[in-house]
């Protein structure tokens, strides 16, 4: 599958909620590697010339491996895709929004078909690789992660110090360069107020909490991305197993939390999801938020058992059809927040006469 | 004082939150701090990692950003000055690391609690590194194996040090 085919897909590899461990609480399991060249400024100081040649020295390490893993990969350049394209891969969670928004030739990324492999070239360092799977795999995204990493520094020279590790245009960065995050899925958690009570502590074991996006982005739809914070002085394997032990023990929380409202709140449950289901399949106008907010209830009554026919993979592909840039290439035009918001019900609508057709 | 988010309404809310053991203060109005949430402060770009480190950077509590001489002088390689990482949260450069070592290792010593890098060693940019490591390994194992009179296998063990050894020079 090449990137065109990518854009056109709905779905990417981390959707496919059962193929991954705990996939109906941990939605996807990230990876991201940063990486530089020696003796080269870091992306935010680039003029176009040593841009390029960036470009044309990981074009050509990449060439240069013989291997499946790069071989099944495309290189693109941003200049050839479009902007709807670019937020089209932010949407996915492939890039991020900073890197949607670059349109020269010496950015781009290297990808593979179903987009469990995206490297960003020329976001905020010069290589950032990174692996995405369904689920709770933090240890094997790292895997593969590194796997690419080995086959890129074959041809490459990353700065490396001994003490200070892998060089990163922001310190925050140094050491592994390594960003292992999970994307949690918490609403019964949320419903019972116990989020602030376990987030609150995060922070005092490495860890931190960001909303959907990434940095700076909000939560929405009781969607929240833990990960770790410290990158200097812990080993890439002690950092996953840390978080991947912490996943688990929310898992088990949410799991508790969902028997307790289960148990003693049946009926404002099974009426906060009937509800949500009743506007998404019936409502006409429709913005984002609400929508990702009402698809978080229908994909607890999915796992509880209260709703069934419907996938975890399917509303996992919803959730990011349903944004502003997948429905405008759906449609074919760029619409204005208004007629989004109409397309935004049609395209629900559809989907959930699908899922019982 | 304004509110940090709109910059409009007068701050009536006043948050302080510890990360990494460092206190960041926000002032926001009411209408602001009601949009937030709790866990949240989506306040764009002016609480974003970068500008927070920024400050971090540049906080009035290193005395030695006063002090040292190369403060004032700028990477060698990419001509950036401290002032300007500091306004950024951004290194120009891999040399930058050395050129403000000492600025930058309060700052990383307080991110991460440790600086000293313990994780992945490329192989070919890391192979001193790498041949280091192996060689303090093979040290521990010759003083063990020492210690419990194998000398056979101290001896293997002393040959591989030395060809390692040559390796390094």
């Amino acid at each position: 599958m090449s990137i065109q085919e990518l854009l056109n897909e709905n779905c990417v590899y981390w959707m496919r909620a059962e193929e991954g461990p705990n996939s109906d609480i941990v939605i996807s399991s990230r990876i991201r590697l940063a990486r530089n060249l020696r003796k080269t400024p870091f992306p935010h100081l680039l003029d176009r010339e040593t841009g390029m040649r960036i470009m044309e020295e990981i074009k050509s390490a990449w060439e240069g491996s013989s291997l499946p893993i790069l071989k099944d990969q495309e290189l693109v350049n941003f200049d050839r895709v479009t902007a709807l394209d670019r937020q089209i891969l932010m949407e996915k969670h492939l890039i991020s929004p900073h890197h949607a928004q670059s349109d020269v030739p010496y950015r781009g990324v290297l990808i593979d078909g179903n987009g469990s492999l995206c490297t960003m070239i020329n976001e905020e360092d010069h290589l950032r690789i990174q692996c995405f799977l369904p689920g709770l795999q933090v240890n094997q995204a790292y895997e593969r992660a590194r796997f690419t990493d080995d086959q890129l520094e074959n041809r490459l020279d990353f700065a490396f110090d001994s003490r200070r590790g892998f060089l990163t245009s922001c310190p925050t960065n140094v050491g592994t360069g390594m960003r292992a995050s999970v994307m949690l899925h918490l609403p019964a958690m949320t419903m019972l107020g116990q989020i602030n009570a376990i987030f609150n502590n995060i922070g005092q074991l490495g860890m931190t909490v960001r909303g959907l996006y990434g940095e700076g982005t909000e939560v929405i739809g009781n969607l929240f991305q833990l990960s770790n914070q410290i990158t200097l002085g812990q080993s890439e394997e002690d950092i996953n197993n840390n978080l991947s032990t912490i996943a688990i023990h929310i898992v088990e929380q949410e799991r508790l939390m969902r028997d307790k409202l289960r148990a003693e709140m049946h009926y404002q449950l099974e009426d906060s999801i009937g509800r949500a289901y009743g506007i998404l399949t019936n409502a006409r106008v429709m913005t984002s938020n609400e929508a990702i907010a009402l698809l978080s209830n229908v994909r607890l009554g999915v796992d509880m058992g209260i709703i069934r026919d419907i996938k975890l993979e399917a509303l996992n592909e919803l959730v990011v059809a349903i944004r502003p840039a997948h429905l405008q290439k759906k449609v074919g035009r760029e619409m204005d927040p208004f007629n989004r918001d109409v397309a935004r019900a049609q395209v629900i609508k559809e989907r959930f006469s699908q899922f019982l057709g | 004082m304004y509110c940090e988010g709109c910059k409009e309404k007068l701050a009536t809310v006043h948050v302080a939150q510890i990360i990494n053991g460092q206190k960041v203060e926000l002032h926001l109005c009411e209408t602001c701090a009601a949009g937030k949430g709790a866990l949240m402060f989506d306040l764009g770009n002016t609480l974003s990692i970068s500008h927070l480190l920024g400050s971090l950077l540049g906080n009035p509590y290193e005395v030695q950003d006063l002090q040292t001489p190369s403060s004032v002088q700028t990477c060698p390689s990419c001509g950036m000055s401290f002032a300007s990482i500091k306004h950024t949260g951004k290194l120009g450069c891999s040399q930058c690391y050395t050129a403000f070592e000492q600025e930058l290792e309060p700052t990383l010593r307080r991110i991460n609690g440790n600086s000293q890098h313990v994780g992945k060693i490329p192989s070919r940019s890391g192979q001193q590194v790498l041949l280091k490591r192996q060689i303090d390994e093979l040290k521990t194992r010759l003083h063990q194996a020492v210690s419990k009179e194998q000398y056979e296998e101290a001896a293997e063990i002393r040959d591989s040090l030395k060809d390692l050894e040559k390796n390094l020079e």
